[in-house]
């Protein structure tokens, strides 16, 4: 009975929007609801004016949309590893961050491959990419694994969920409206948390939480192939696939940071999330800087001291053109979050989520200076003259649809909010029991 | 009872299923590896059949630079006038004293191509007429996911523009630039050796306008050809070995500053 008591508080207390949504909630959907709008008319006027709309060229043919596609799809592989690191080790902590650290990933590998849609120039006919694949092409590998990746998530996305829905479902004076009691009651496949399904969820959920850690990574490293195994200078080079792996995580790191104290901060979650959540994530923050500028070094480094010409090409523009961006991608982007993080009296829950806006917009930045720059110095002269041929430039277009992707990724994770819990409340169950009587630490392995 | 028939189907469904995705996995791995045999298979049989497999000899001494190959090409091809689509194009490439290169290609070398730096600050001056390479390594059908882009079996790279969907990746594959999105149909577009010609016997455009014969096309495996005659007579090089391409445009006097 007690459980069932605790039940109820929790439900209360960890799922702020599911009874009665936010004052703001009705403002932001509205808001966001409108970016998203001008984004689907910058579409249609994509879609029925082709590519000559956007900024993309012949040198340049992939632009912004790519870019995003690599750093939201970086941002669910991230979240897919991170949330299987702490199911498999069974971190105590983990109940806090993971619900978050999970819908983060479904929703990043379902909004990223829009964009890869968005470069396709003849969208009309995308379903020949199924009905005439090509096994050696790059993009087929790519388009196995996202949807490969996609399915696993959703899958284990589903699983972490059972139990709450579960819970939802028996929380009889629960106030929501009849459907969605019946989509719990759905959702719930009749799971009862008697033992044996428990055992057998558990059993599950670790099995999922493996395969999807390496699910996660054969997709990463296919889309850094997509790039590495071109001819392209600075493209075309053994480092892609590790480096996209860190940095992915980089990114992932920070986004969960960020959410983490925005969810902190409006829905008083302060008990739960505490700021050793933050420190530790922080601390993965500080290690994963490292190790993405160790490989931006040596990718870079090993580049100018080869001194080929195309590659000094690629590094002239870079160090010319592109110097602050450089500056701000390379540099800022890895030495600001490093000297926050390491220094431990300034380790604030502000300061960390300070150096996690900076880690993530340095790293768009730096997913821009691998993709367009390149492509602005191909091998050969560019013939003609005219500077929008020569340099790319985003359009309103291109902008438009990019700020759509993250307001639907907002919009979604709001509603998501509205459904289910933000923090498991299974878990916290589990672990709250686990506290009390270590014998249950017996379910854990 | 009941557990032990949900058991049995259990075990059932995981071995049909471990069976189709091993299956599935094996096919998927052998797959490409017969493809590879097939097209060498292919090669050595279409050397029996005396079918043609096309090259182009271009001569740089002999260029002057007029562009007609440039208009030729647009015209036939449909080509959009626009500056900056060319399915062929030439380079002006010019060598100052202080050993600066510089690359012009006014729009594309249409209308003839001008000098631009002062006479005394010359050390050489050249032109160099590009299009698709039609390399036997094609990266560009290495990276089409559709399969819209193949190497016909006399040797010319093409794009099926009712297959393509315009993804892109050919044109960031090519080393050579040769391809571009056409604007009008949206997919990829690239120099065929003016296919519809060439197949009805005739030259493609490019070489029959052209005024000095810079342009030579035929059948690299009829050692009676113009095209066999030129390799002989002249030291060809093709435009970026080291890629390992194997691109069937030949050229003469190419000079190490040409990219």
């Amino acid at each position: 009975m007690n459980t069932n008591k605790r039940k109820r508080e929790l439900v209360t207390e960890f799922s702020p929007m599911i009874e009665k949504p936010h004052p703001m909630l009705k403002l932001w959907i509205l808001v966001l609801s409108v970016i998203i709008a001008i984004g689907l008319y910058a579409f249609y006027l994509q879609f029925t004016q082709g590519h000559q709309i956007t900024g993309m060229r012949d040198n340049v043919v992939w632009g912004v949309y790519i870019i995003n596609f690599i750093f939201f799809v970086g941002l669910s592989y991230s979240g897919a590893f991170i949330s299987g690191i702490l199911h498999f080790f069974n971190t105590p902590w983990k109940s806090s961050v993971t619900r978050i650290v999970e819908i983060i990933t479904v929703l990043s590998i379902i909004v990223g491959p829009i964009f890869i849609l968005l470069c396709i120039g003849r969208l009309d006919r995308l379903y020949y990419l199924f009905m005439y694949p090509r096994i050696q092409s790059p993009i087929t590998w790519d388009i196995i694994a996202i949807i490969t990746d996609l399915v696993g998530c959703f899958i284990y996305l589903f699983l972490t969920f059972v139990p709450d829905f579960a819970i939802l479902r028996d929380t009889p004076d629960l106030k929501v409206p009849n459907w969605r009691k019946k989509l719990y009651r759905f959702l719930a496949i009749n799971y009862r948390d008697t033992d044996s399904q428990r055992q057998r969820l558990h059993k599950i959920t670790r099995i999922m939480s493996k395969m999807v850690i390496a699910m996660a990574i054969v997709a990463y490293t296919v889309l850094a192939w997509i790039f590495s195994l071109t001819l392209q200078p600075g493209w075309n080079s053994t480092i892609f696939a590790p480096d996209f792996i860190f940095s992915g995580l980089y990114s992932g790191v920070g986004v969960i940071i960020i959410i983490m104290f925005l969810i902190r901060k409006y829905f008083k979650l302060e008990k739960y999330i505490v700021q050793s959540h933050f420190v530790m994530a922080g601390i993965v923050l500080l290690v994963l800087s490292l190790l993405f500028g160790y490989f931006t070094f040596s990718d870079y480094f090993a580049k100018w001291f080869s001194h080929k010409p195309a590659d000094i090409n690629l590094l002239n523009t870079l160090f010319g053109r592109y110097f602050w961006q450089f500056i701000l991608a390379n540099y800022i982007g890895v030495l600001v979050p490093l000297f926050i993080l390491s220094i431990k009296k300034i380790r604030t829950i502000k300061s960390i989520t300070f150096a996690a806006v900076v880690a993530v917009l340095g790293l768009w930045l730096n997913r821009y200076l691998i993709v367009v720059p390149t492509l602005e110095t191909p091998y050969v002269p560019i013939q003609d003259t005219r500077p929008e041929y020569l340099h790319y430039t985003a359009t309103w277009i291109e902008w438009a649809l990019s700020f759509a992707g993250v307001a639907a990724f907002i919009l979604f994770f709001l509603l998501i909010m509205r459904l289910v819990p933000i923090i498991s409340i299974s878990e916290t169950i589990q672990h709250e029991r686990g506290q009390n009587s270590k014998q249950d630490e017996s379910y854990n392995y | 009872m009941g557990t032990n028939r949900i058991n049995k189907d259990r075990r059932k469904f995981f071995q049909t299923s471990a069976a189709l995705i091993g299956g599935t996995l094996a096919f998927s791995i052998i797959k490409p590896l017969e493809l590879l045999a097939q097209s060498k298979n292919e090669v050595a049989k279409d050397e029996k059949t005396e079918q043609p497999l096309w090259g182009m000899g271009v001569d740089i001494e002999k260029c002057i630079g007029c562009g007609k190959c440039v208009e030729a090409c647009k015209l036939e091809n449909n080509v959009p006038r626009e500056p900056f689509y060319f399915r062929t194009w030439i380079e002006q490439y010019t060598v100052k004293k202080d050993g600066d290169v510089k690359i012009e290609s006014p729009n594309g070398g249409i209308g003839g191509l001008k000098q631009s730096v002062p006479d005394e600050d010359i050390f050489k001056s050249f032109m160099v007429p590009k299009l698709c390479n039609h390399c036997t390594d094609a990266p560009c059908v290495q990276a089409c996911p559709v399969g819209a882009t193949y190497i016909s079996p006399d040797g010319v790279v093409l794009v099926d523009e009712t297959y393509c969907i315009g993804c892109s990746y050919c044109i960031q594959a090519c080393p050579y630039g040769a391809r571009f999105m056409n604007p009008v149909t949206k997919v990829a577009d690239k120099c065929t050796f003016c296919y519809h010609r060439i197949s009805k016997g005739l030259e493609p455009a490019c070489v029959e306008v052209c005024p000095t014969d810079a342009r030579i096309f035929g059948n690299l495996r009829d050692k009676k050809s113009d095209l066999v005659a030129f390799m002989q007579k002249h030291p060809t090089e093709v435009l970026k070995r080291h890629l390992n391409t194997s691109p069937r445009v030949f050229y003469n006097g190419l000079s190490s500053e040409v990219r």
